[in-house]
């Protein structure tokens, strides 16, 4: 549609938005860069920051701890974001099956969707108290555990119990991706493919797999960028611990920030981190502009 | 009905009852243990249901007495729903031209992809300047530097979500309202928006709900009753040295219940906006 002065007014509809994100995100975000190179710190008033170049980078790159951080983020990542496919789309096939109350089930399904994150890692929290928790009079009272164990600071089960909590609530989002997915697929193609004499397994590769490949991918950049931030779960439940086994990257840079107050060093470290987000946030654009090109 | 095939069907009912179990043990045991006494919940072995239905703390969060758990959760309640609600109205004024402007002047879809990042950048990333800001600016801990916060996350979304739904208005009325006189105001008004109306709905909501759920913006920027929003509420909580079960899980009934209740009853346009918007986390 032709308006008067069509590239003025698209440019004056935007200016709204692009003068609020210039100052909430841009402003901050080129602050964090100006501080990464200053030894700020977050104490007192008029302190005299100076300029460091490049230290704060150097010292993260060889902070054994930030290392050890970041290879437990990408296993957080890796192992909860993998758990929640494979789920998703199990989860999916089943919903798109026909039973009575289907509906309903789709309904129950998005409510751990829904819950607060914080809600749900404090509802977790609580299963998995090692004196009084649901999940150990569960298990003791089916004889399978001798004694109440603690879920939470255990070495070694800790943060796979963190990520079973976030499993828990973030799956029904893949599945319900998936499921909207599975029912555009036409009924033609599974019976064509039934005269043809295809088996299940050769029907899932063949027709299904394809025709839910675009979105699964889109949900599952989504869930890796969301899954790389963690942090209010991990907050709830462990603050980290025990002795930092679940302290991730948002959670160190947190502690670097906020309890040993330096903003200068917190800052190169945020930087580090939103880097990394950065490449799956190209990856999840370049996907999107690959679909709409599609399309 | 043949053998052959009542066993898939058997294994279909079979399924799907573990995966309601799975689904709601967890929410209903939440419930339960928000009506339970702390002796019930502290008994070896666990009794499960409680001796008798104990609301009291319900009522102790709300109701209003100075320096209680009470006074405690209904400030947090009114900071969850202030900064919420003004986020979202902030993000449909600025978010609704925007996503006009890039659903009918193409040619920026570049910008809209940069737009889309600043969603999706973790918060580590804007957190210390914003504070070193909102410090000198005396606005630390309040609901309008929250509200102000959470813009750099809805708007983005807002605007990705919009722009999808007005794609999906056709150009052909918009036109027709032209002829007839309109301005660009006008048609925006008067034809897109009520055209868009479910996607506008859909996007509000989402948006609310983007808010209610925010934590580590409200943990940073807030330290009292005056704009600790209710996550931050429960996380202090959960934190607490004299640990009452029951209250803790009460608090959370409370604050889930309005996004539940919102994606159990809407969840059919919830999906749609999804499958629109394709984002979300």
């Amino acid at each position: 549609m032709e308006w008067a002065g069509q590239k003025r007014t698209a440019w004056g509809l935007l200016l709204p938005l692009l003068l609020v994100i210039a100052v909430v995100t841009g402003y901050p975000l080129v602050n964090t860069v100006r501080l990464s190179f200053t030894d700020t710190a977050l104490t007192g008033q008029n302190v005299q920051a100076n300029w460091v170049g490049l230290d704060n980078f150097a010292y993260v790159f060889t902070d054994p701890d930030f290392g050890d951080a970041f290879w437990r983020t990408l296993y957080f990542t890796g192992v909860s974001v993998g758990a929640e496919i494979l789920l998703g789309v199990l989860v999916a096939l089943l919903l798109n099956r026909d039973f009575i109350g289907r509906s309903l089930v789709r309904a129950v399904l998005v409510l751990p969707w829904a819950l607060p994150t914080i809600v749900n890692a404090m509802m977790w929290r609580l299963i998995y108290n090692p004196d009084y928790g649901a999940l150990n009079a569960l298990l003791s009272q089916l004889g399978l555990i001798d004694s109440y164990r603690s879920w939470l600071g255990e070495p070694g089960t800790t943060m796979n119990m963190v990520i079973l909590a976030d499993v828990w609530k973030n799956y029904p989002l893949v599945a319900l991706i998936v499921l909207a997915a599975l029912q555009n697929i036409p009924a033609e193609l599974y019976q064509a493919a039934a005269i043809d004499g295809a088996g299940p397994w050769t029907k899932f590769w063949k027709i299904t797999f394809p025709e839910i490949f675009g979105p699964l991918t889109v949900a599952l950049i989504l869930r890796l960028i969301e899954a790389f931030k963690v942090f209010d779960i991990i907050y709830v439940m462990t603050r980290g611990g025990p002795a930092d086994e679940t302290k991730t990257v948002s959670f160190f840079v947190y502690e670097e920030s906020f309890a040993y107050l330096r903003a200068g060093s917190g800052a190169a470290y945020a930087l580090t981190v939103a880097a990394t987000s950065g490449v799956m946030i190209a990856m999840y654009i370049f996907l999107l502009r690959r679909q709409e090109a599609q399309a | 009905m043949s053998g052959r095939r009542l066993l898939p069907q058997i294994l279909t009912y079979l399924a799907v009852l573990v995966l309601v179990v799975v689904t709601l043990a967890p929410l209903v045991w939440l419930f339960i243990m928000s009506i339970s006494s702390t002796k019930d919940l502290t008994t070896l072995p666990l009794p499960w249901l409680p001796s008798h239905e104990d609301f009291s703390r319900y009522a102790r969060l709300l109701t209003l007495a100075a320096h209680s758990t009470g006074e405690e959760f209904i400030y947090a309640l009114r900071n969850s729903l202030t900064a919420s609600l003004s986020a979202t109205a902030i993000a449909l004024v600025v978010g609704i031209p925007a996503a006009y402007s890039f659903s009918r002047f193409p040619g920026r879809i570049g910008l809209l992809y940069a737009v889309l990042a600043t969603y999706m950048m973790p918060p580590v990333a804007l957190i210390l300047p914003l504070y070193l800001v909102f410090s000198a600016l005396h606005l630390l801990n309040s609901v309008g530097a929250l509200t102000i916060v959470y813009c750099t996350i809805l708007l983005p979304f807002v605007t990705w979500l919009l722009k999808a739904n007005f794609d999906a208005v056709p150009v052909e009325i918009e036109q027709a309202a032209r002829i007839d006189g309109a301005g660009l105001f006008g048609v925006i008004r008067h034809v897109t928006l009520p055209v868009a109306k479910a996607g506008l709905g859909t996007a509000a909501l989402f948006a609310v709900l983007l808010a209610w759920d925010e934590f580590f913006y409200a943990l940073l920027y807030t330290n009292d009753i005056r704009a600790k929003t209710l996550p931050v509420a429960i996380a202090d909580f959960a934190a607490g040295r004299a640990t009452d079960y029951a209250l803790i899980s009460a608090a959370g009934i409370l604050t889930a219940l309005p996004p539940v209740l919102i994606a159990f009853f809407l969840q059919k346009s919830l999906i749609a906006g999804l499958a629109a918007g394709g984002v979300k986390g």
